[in-house]
């Protein structure tokens, strides 16, 4: 790694140093102002960026700016054209490559020394020796599946000896997250405190449009989509046999579009239009720049301070909104004395005694504080590892739906058995206690 | 048709994709036709521009009469190691060129103080001006420039952890607000001929148990509705205990089965669950009521812009067949209820809605024509989309800089209030009023030299007296702030200048397309602790 002599230039950091080199009355009690800060953070500092999207090309910009160097970029995706509005890293030549590749190169270029080395993977790829190598995490995601897997992996590198929390196994999580003209950031010490699971509440659910609606009373354009989505597509294989839907094919758009029309004349029902049309079926969230440039350089000031301690963090949660004038709100998110990613509390799980198995995975997919979208449910039953239900796997989905409509006990589960929940939302299995209510 | 330069506009539609979903695609028209200026590209100037330039502003000119130096590249993204010494204005416009080829990029290599000296119409010809990096007199000079001609003039200052923006606009109207959590407007109350015609042809006694379970809950609260005021002297239910009372009489209406016990009756529920915000009288609301009362609305010239003509024929409207309320909007929220049903009870909306639009429309024609104008020079289609917003109306009306800077205008008593709160960020504000006067008397910032850091702090707490004193306040900042602000010593940060880059540029977009509310008017942001504040200044 070349050192930072032969890339600077005079003045290239005077902007930072004044912080990092001038105690203040709001830097943490321990500060004191230092230029060795500043090669901390040039040199030993590494940062990983999930995400090199709309928040995720802001973010690198920003790290590159503010004296980190040594950074790491993971994401999945390609370049598309209706990320051009606010993903700047790219540009029209770049649709189709990989979107960690083309940001790494980018920010590279522009910014002289710094290293941001591309990941064109998923996080679920990566294992926690990966994740252990940083000393922050900074979430630009869009899913809350992404961000609950992340929020636990960050979980499971954290040491308990005696029940004591070790502080150096603490790897500080900074999440922020878009909507049109709202979102929020938040910074998360996993541990100490609220996680993503401590406030699952936060997230809106997802709206899904009952079936029977969708099939037989349709109201709104958006119902009568669905409907082609759901209903006719697998009927009438439009583009053949296992084609599945892709939202990114404009000829596929145009035949749900149209299909949906059909159906919506058909009932009287107004306002199905082409761009409505790929919203429902890609569930695209309205993303404007300028949000997307607010949430991520929150994000980037907390990676700030965290790095040197020259301000104090968020404490620990803040929204913003800007549709009528501009609105913040900071607030301390509580961290959840029983939640079931973050408190090493293990979870009881009560249920009546005639409970059948559909009721357990119902209640793992519904409670509030679970959400969980696809558990898979394993126990040692009379000495044996026996999966009770999974549905992630079809082969297995076939085999244990059978045992749905089960009664538990029927299952040979007993009070107190230890239930095994593996989930999407999380990257270890989850312990229950099974426990029949008397 | 496709464009001289740049993409075709079929790309557009999906390259926009993401923002069209928020402002529609005459939002983005106003913006592709704007052209705004911004004067100094350093970080934060250059953010904000980023921010336009993404979403196809259609041109900007960046006015700067500095070089690139060290300091400005290493925090300034659109500005490389191999542009030190260049114009930075050039170097500026030509990496944010790069971004969006739908974009048009000019520069000019001049302070804002020589072209307010010697070519001031060279202001004129913005949709809107963005300053940085200016000094207190070259400020109030340009505001009163822009005030004259009319042009709005958005102030931004990013200062260590501390971020100000201020918004200065004679007279902004807004149709569109696109407010979060929108009302019903359903007329419950005041229940319509079409809806009591609709209702009274569906009878819950005699339908079968499908459609019982399928009629619009709507229809339930106005049929319950009615059975209560013919028991209560025609009142509807206005406290929480006739509230309870109503909720349990629509219960009483749910079908059981034969052994007595209720079904399961969806639509019952929501009409449960929708019985409060239903039985919220029809109203004008506040914010569109001073907008009738405003000298404006009430005496309208051939200078009247549409919106004030479109709100004197709302307000026509609302004194004669509107009987107090304003033209109905004319959408329902989805419910549970069969497709037959559902889509009449939408029409039935849509058609008094209609209605009221036709109304409306005859007072447009009629005062345009009293105005000297044609009768059609408003399009038919802003006058529906005028009646469809009528409850959403907003009118921002921004002081000038030189009636805040101006000692016998300013909002002293405001201050001197904000103040009295150690903690609030109004502090913030007069601490770069500070900044401002310790300028203009060294010559330099506060902070600027190690070795002078200390003797400026009694210099900066001076200058903050006399600011607090000539507003006839003894009010005081917490001392700390002083000294964080010594500390920064005008230090831009890329992130605090990135943040209210987004913010600035979102509030020019507001300007620009009249959609949204423009903040009213100073806002400061505090990147220490997360907190910010609005203020009228
Ligand atoms: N599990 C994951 N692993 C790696 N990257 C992920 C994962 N989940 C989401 N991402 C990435 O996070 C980014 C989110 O950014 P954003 O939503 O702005 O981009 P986008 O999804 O391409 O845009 P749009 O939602 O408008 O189509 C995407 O680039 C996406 O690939
Ligand atoms: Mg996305
Ligand atoms: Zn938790």
């Amino acid at each position: 790694m070349e050192d930072s002599g032969s890339t600077d230039w005079p003045g290239r950091w005077k902007h930072i140093r004044r912080l990092l080199e001038r105690s203040g009355p709001f830097a943490h009690p321990d500060f004191e102002g230092s230029p060795e800060i500043l090669e901390f953070m040039l040199n030993n500092c590494k940062v990983l960026v999930i995400g090199a999207g709309g928040l995720g090309c802001e973010i690198l910009k920003g790290l590159a700016l503010s004296g980190f160097r040594n950074i790491d970029v993971i994401d999945m995706d390609t370049v598309d054209l209706s990320n051009l509005n606010r993903q700047f890293l790219f540009r029209m030549k770049d649709i189709s490559r990989d979107k960690a590749t083309v940001a790494a190169e980018f920010v590279n270029n522009r910014v002289p020394g710094c290293n941001v080395i591309p990941h064109f993977k998923k996080i679920q790829d990566y294992d926690p020796s990966f994740y252990r190598q940083f000393h922050i995490i900074i979430c630009g995601l869009d899913s809350v599946i992404a961000r609950r897997w992340m929020n636990g992996m960050v979980l499971s590198l954290l040491n308990y000896e005696d029940g004591v929390l070790d502080p150096s196994s603490i790897i500080p999580m900074i999440d922020g997250g878009t909507e049109g003209f709202k979102g929020n950031a938040r910074v998360i010490l996993p541990g100490m405190t609220a996680c993503i699971d401590c406030t699952l509440d936060l997230f809106p659910p997802q709206v899904n449009f009952p079936m029977c609606t969708i099939a037989h009373t349709p109201r709104l354009p958006e119902h009568c989509i669905e409907y082609v989505k759901v209903f006719l597509w697998p009927q009438e294989k439009p583009f053949g046999e296992n084609v599945g839907i892709d939202g990114d094919d404009p000829r596929h758009i145009q035949w749900i579009f149209e299909k949906a029309q059909d159906r919506a004349d058909q009932f009287n029902i107004k306002g199905v239009t082409y761009r409505l049309t790929q919203g429902v079926v890609k569930r695209i969230i309205p993303a404007v720049a300028s949000t997307n440039a607010v949430i991520s350089a929150q994000c980037v000031t907390e990676a700030f301070k965290l790095a040197s301690s020259c301000c104090n963090p968020l404490n620990n949660y803040m929204v913003f909104n800007d549709t009528d004038g501009l609105y913040t709100y900071t607030y301390e998110a509580e961290k959840k004395e029983d939640c079931p990613a973050c408190s090493q509390v293990p979870q009881a799980l009560s249920f009546k005694k005639d409970a059948v198995l559909q009721d357990l995975v119902d209640h793992l997919k519904n409670s509030a504080s679970l959400q969980m979208r696809e558990p898979g449910i394993t126990a040692t039953v009379n000495g044996k590892n026996k999966t009770l239900y999974m549905q992630s796997v079809e082969a297995i989905r076939k085999r244990t739906k059978e045992n749905l409509p089960k009664r538990l006990s029927e299952l040979g589960l007993t009070d107190g058995q230890e239930l095994v929940v593996a989930d999407v939302t999380t990257p270890n299995a989850v312990i229950f206690k099974l426990k029949y209510e008397v | 048709m496709s464009t001289q330069r740049g993409s075709p506009v079929v790309d557009k539609e999906k390259k926009y994709d993401r923002q069209l979903r928020l402002w529609g695609d005459h939002g983005q028209a106003a913006l592709e036709g704007s052209a705004v200026c911004l004067i100094n590209a350093g970080a934060l100037g250059t953010e904000i521009l980023k921010n336009l330039c993404l979403p196809g502003v259609g041109a900007f000119t960046i006015v700067d009469g500095k070089k690139v130096t060290g300091e400005d590249v290493g925090n300034n993204f659109f500005l490389e190691k191999s542009s030190l010494g260049m114009s930075r204005g050039q170097a500026a416009m030509e990496l944010l060129t790069e971004m969006n080829s739908d974009v048009k990029g000019d520069f000019i290599e001049e302070s804002a103080d020589q072209i307010l000296e010697t070519n001031p119409q060279f202001f004129k010809t913005f949709s809107i001006v963005i300053a940085t990096e200016l000094q207190e007199r070259t400020l109030l000079d340009l505001d009163k420039l822009l005030w004259e001609n009319n042009i709005p003039l958005l102030v931004c200052r990013s200062y260590g952890m501390l971020v100000y923006m201020r918004l200065v606009i004679q007279e902004h109207t807004v149709i569109e607000s696109h407010p979060d959590n929108a009302f019903e407007d359903l007329r419950l109350d005041r229940p319509f001929p079409g809806l009591i015609k609709f209702a009274n042809s569906l009878d819950l006694d005699h339908m079968s148990k499908q459609e019982h379970m399928h009629t619009p809950y709507l229809i339930l609260l106005y049929k319950f509705l009615e059975k209560w005021k013919s028991e209560h002297q025609s009142q509807i239910p206005k406290n929480y205990k006739e509230k309870t009372a109503f909720k349990n009489l629509l219960r009483s209406g749910v079908l059981k089965n034969e052994e007595g016990v209720p079904l399961l009756e969806e639509n019952f529920d929501e009409a449960v669950a929708a019985t409060n915000s239903a039985l919220v009288p029809t109203s004008i609301p506040s914010s569109v009521q001073e907008i009738f009362n405003d000298s404006c609305c009430t005496n309208l010239t051939s200078q009247s812009s549409n919106f004030w003509i479109l709100a004197h024929a709302v307000k026509q409207f609302t004194e004669n067949e509107g009987a107090g309320a304003l033209p109905l909007r004319g959408s329902i929220p989805d419910m549970t209820a069969d497709s037959e049903r559902y889509i009449r009870l939408q029409n039935v909306y849509l058609d008094q809605a209609q209605q009221d639009y036709a109304s409306v429309l005859g007072y447009v024609q009629q005062t345009l024509t009293s105005l000297g104008k044609p009768s059609d020079s408003i399009p038919e289609q802003d006058v529906k989309m005028f009646c469809r917003n009528a409850s959403f109306l907003k009118l921002v009306r921004c002081r000038s800089l030189s009636d805040e800077y101006c000692s016998d205008k300013a909002k002293v008593s405001d201050i001197g209030m904000h103040l009295e709160n150690p903690d609030s960020e109004m502090a913030v504000y007069v601490l770069l009023r500070a900044i401002d006067r310790f300028h203009s008397q060294y010559n330099r910032f506060p902070g600027d030299y190690d070795n002078e850091r200390e003797a400026d702090v009694h210099k900066l707490t001076s200058c903050v007296s006399n600011v607090i004193h000539e507003w006839g306040l003894h009010s005081t900042v917490k001392e700390e702030l002083v000294q964080e602000m010594c500390r920064y010593g005008a230090a831009e940060l890329h992130s605090v200048a990135a943040f209210l880059g987004g913010c600035a540029a979102q509030e020019v977009i507001k300007v620009i397309t009249k959609q949204f509310v423009p903040v009213n008017n100073t806002f400061i942001y505090n990147a220490v602790t997360g907190a910010s504040a609005t203020f009228q200044l």
